[in-house]
């Protein structure tokens, strides 16, 4: 792994901590409610300050996931969602605005539709690379070999329980950021941000890790300003997936300016 | 190597571990114990008390004559694991991982159940160990297996139904897995059958290859000779690989694993994975799967709550590709036909799960003929299934069913 160029996302992050605030990585389901709402919510989520779009590949089984995005999972399948949308996703909400997107995807849809096709389109769609949340670099060859093909980011996540030497792992094989999970436990909101999160962040630095953001459990601009203090970057998602359930597109943006004040000290 | 020296995590293309970092070191400190447990004479001493005293290994073998009239004649022999504690199998392996999470000092069991038969298994480790249980349950399956239902609650543990998804047995595995990810200091998943992340399908099977080496003593001694064919019923695989075990490498004993062929696999209502599924990746592990063409998990169908599946262990992925063991179908009339014909002539009450196994038998002895000898797994008792095979045949109520064995026969012909 001998990249030097910073990618898409890193420079999108670097960016935001250059203007010295920390990055708001927003997260959506593609598809949820419809793939055209979809599509205008991410924009929403774009123009009202995330640096980096987190695009959710719905998917039948998502064991990390709680109810808020299982829910919407659910429902954008149950309207007809493919894997295919995704590409038109990611393709159509670039080419209205300049933040990166990563799409984040449980593996076996990948997998099905053949590890170097995905990537291929993805790339061709401007997408920027994957978050992928249930395999880890020692199961992803096939990934690893496919994004350094192409070029394509690949977040891994890692947790308060991992060892030092998967952490190494984890900084090693991602490129991107990595993505410190702030708790044992899935997505969902949370009244308070757990301080494993803080804990995990400086051990990833010690490992190596250059990019770290936080995600789960993250769910108003309080707490985006509390990770980012010690953080890249702070991911969210229930919240957005949640306002957008219940007022639309204008509630994505609402919560998405909320957390982004939450950026900047 | 034997194929049965197989210790995981991969085998052949299927198994590994496909899991978020947040439970990699659950998984690691679990194999790491598996592993110093198995070095561990204390260890093997206390699991073979439990079973000796408490379990009431090891289970014995009945020969089925008046069944074996209508499989072509064949030598039919049952495996009753159906008579042990709890009227399954699944003790077997609850009991195993129960000392297991004794020595990793965690104090809570959860585990997903289909059937119910290892979420009331489980219960009753927890009772015995003095441990917290919390079942996951699909709100589907609460519905038609509400006796076991009943009694997972009456041994002291917490049934949750779960609504998410198709509502069954995968669904509950999910639900299983996001509490293990939250609470895995204090506790232990306690799956159920051989699939799941490693150490899962290698720790579990090893926890039920008694089955198969039980019976091939028993069977030998019985007959002088090995069986020519060994069936079992096979949702997630756990009591197919537990007896097909210890005959993998006689070379001449065929393995038969018969799947929940549901309404018939023309219908598309069915949860026959390595028949009709195409290789994915489920449940943390590599193996085949009931999926669409985007690899979104397809829902199962069976009449038996236990084999409703749309996943497989995948050590038995690997055996149907090496060709040592044959999975096929048997729909839910064959089972429930099967399930009559033991019940008028035997006076045994078979769990509809293990009924796949002996409709598939009858097939086989047909096909094999008179001086074949037949080996099958009765996985489980059908206490629990009273309800559905009374409603299947109109007998509750005051109404009467009419049919005689022979009508039974002629419906598997």
């Amino acid at each position: 792994m001998t990249e030097v160029a910073l990618t898409h996302v890193d420079s999108a992050i670097a960016r935001a901590n250059a203007e010295r605030r920390g990055a708001l990585i927003g997260y959506l389901p593609v598809g949820f409610p419809d793939l055209a709402t979809s599509i205008d919510a991410a924009v929403a989520l774009a123009e009202n300050g995330a640096d980096v779009l987190e695009l959710g590949l719905p998917y039948s089984d998502p064991v990390m996931d709680g109810p808020v995005i299982q829910a919407a999972a659910q429902s954008a399948l149950h309207a007809g969602f493919r894997v295919r949308d995704v590409f038109t996703a990611v393709r159509e909400i670039r080419a209205r605005v300049d933040v990166p997107a990563l799409v984040m995807t449980y593996w076996n849809p990948v997998v099905q539709f053949g590890v170097d096709r995905f990537a291929d389109e993805l790339a061709a769609a401007g997408g920027s690379g994957l978050i992928t949340p249930d395999i880890t670099p020692d199961s992803a060859a096939e990934w690893v070999a496919a994004s350094e093909r192409t070029g394509l980011d690949r977040v891994f996540l890692s947790a308060p329980t991992s060892s030092d030497a998967r952490l190494r792992m984890a900084a090693d094989s991602s490129r991107g950021f990595v993505y410190a999970v702030s708790t044992m436990g899935i997505t969902g909101e949370r009244t308070d941000v757990d301080a494993a999160a803080r804990t995990l962040v400086a051990r990833l630095r010690n490992a190596g890790a250059a990019t770290v953001c936080v995600g789960i459990g993250i769910s108003t601009g309080e707490q985006v300003r509390e990770v980012v203090g010690y953080a890249d970057g702070a991911i969210v998602g229930s919240a957005l997936v949640h306002a957008l359930a219940d007022g639309g597109v204008r509630g994505v943006a609402e919560v998405a300016a909320a957390l982004s004040a939450g950026t900047r000290a | 190597m034997a194929l049965r020296d197989q210790i995981g995590p991969d085998f052949g293309d299927y198994g590994g571990r496909y899991m978020p970092e947040s439970l990699i070191a659950t998984l690691d400190e679990l194999s790491a114990e598996y592993e110093a447990a198995k070095q561990d004479p204390a260890f093997a001493a206390e699991l073979a008390r439990l079973q000796a005293t408490y379990t009431g290994r090891p289970s014995i073998i009945t020969e089925a004559p008046r069944f074996a009239e209508h499989a072509g004649g064949a030598r039919i022999i049952l495996k009753r694991e159906d008579l042990n504690h709890t009227g399954s199998h699944k003790i077997n392996n609850v009991l195993g991982q129960a000392l297991l999470v004794r020595r990793l000092g965690k104090t809570r069991l959860i585990a997903e159940t289909g059937a119910g038969q290892h979420g009331v298994a489980t219960a009753t480790a927890a009772a015995l160990f003095g441990m917290e249980c919390t079942i996951y349950m699909g709100e589907v399956d609460t519905k038609r297996q509400a006796l076991n239902v009943a009694r997972m609650r009456l041994l002291g543990a917490e049934v949750v139904p779960v609504k998410t998804g198709s509502r069954t047995l995968k669904d509950a595995i999910n639900e299983a897995f996001r509490d293990w990810v939250a609470n895995a200091d204090s506790t232990h998943y306690l799956l159920g059958t051989v699939n799941g992340p490693h150490p899962f399908p290698t720790m579990v099977r090893d926890f039920h290859k008694v089955i198969g080496e039980e019976a091939r003593r028993q069977v030998l001694e019985l007959t002088g000779r090995l069986p020519d064919a060994v069936a079992a019923c096979v949702g997630g695989g756990s009591n197919a690989i537990g007896i097909f075990h210890a005959f993998l490498d006689d070379a001449d004993v065929q393995l038969y694993g018969f799947e929940p062929g549901g309404h018939g696999i023309a219908s598309g209502k069915h949860g026959a994975t390595l028949s009709q599924g195409t290789p994915g990746i489920l449940h943390g592990t590599k193996t085949y799967v009931l999926q669409d063409a985007d690899g979104q998990t397809m829902e199962s169908h069976s009449i038996s709550a236990g084999l409703d599946y749309p996943g497989v262990g995948p050590e038995h992925a690997w055996l149907r590709d090496i060709g040592r063991a044959s999975y096929l179908p048997i729909t839910d009339d064959e089972a429930m036909s099967a399930f009559r014909l033991l019940c008028r002539t035997e006076g045994i009450l078979p769990a509809i799960e293990s009924s796949h196994a002996l409709a598939g038998a009858i097939d086989l002895g047909k096909k094999l003929g008179r001086d074949a000898v037949i080996l099958v797994n009765l996985s489980g008792r059908g206490d629990k299934d009273v309800e559905t095979a009374g409603a299947y045949f109109g007998v509750l109520n005051g109404e009467a069913a009419t049919e005689s064995p022979a009508d039974a026969e002629e419906a598997q012909s």
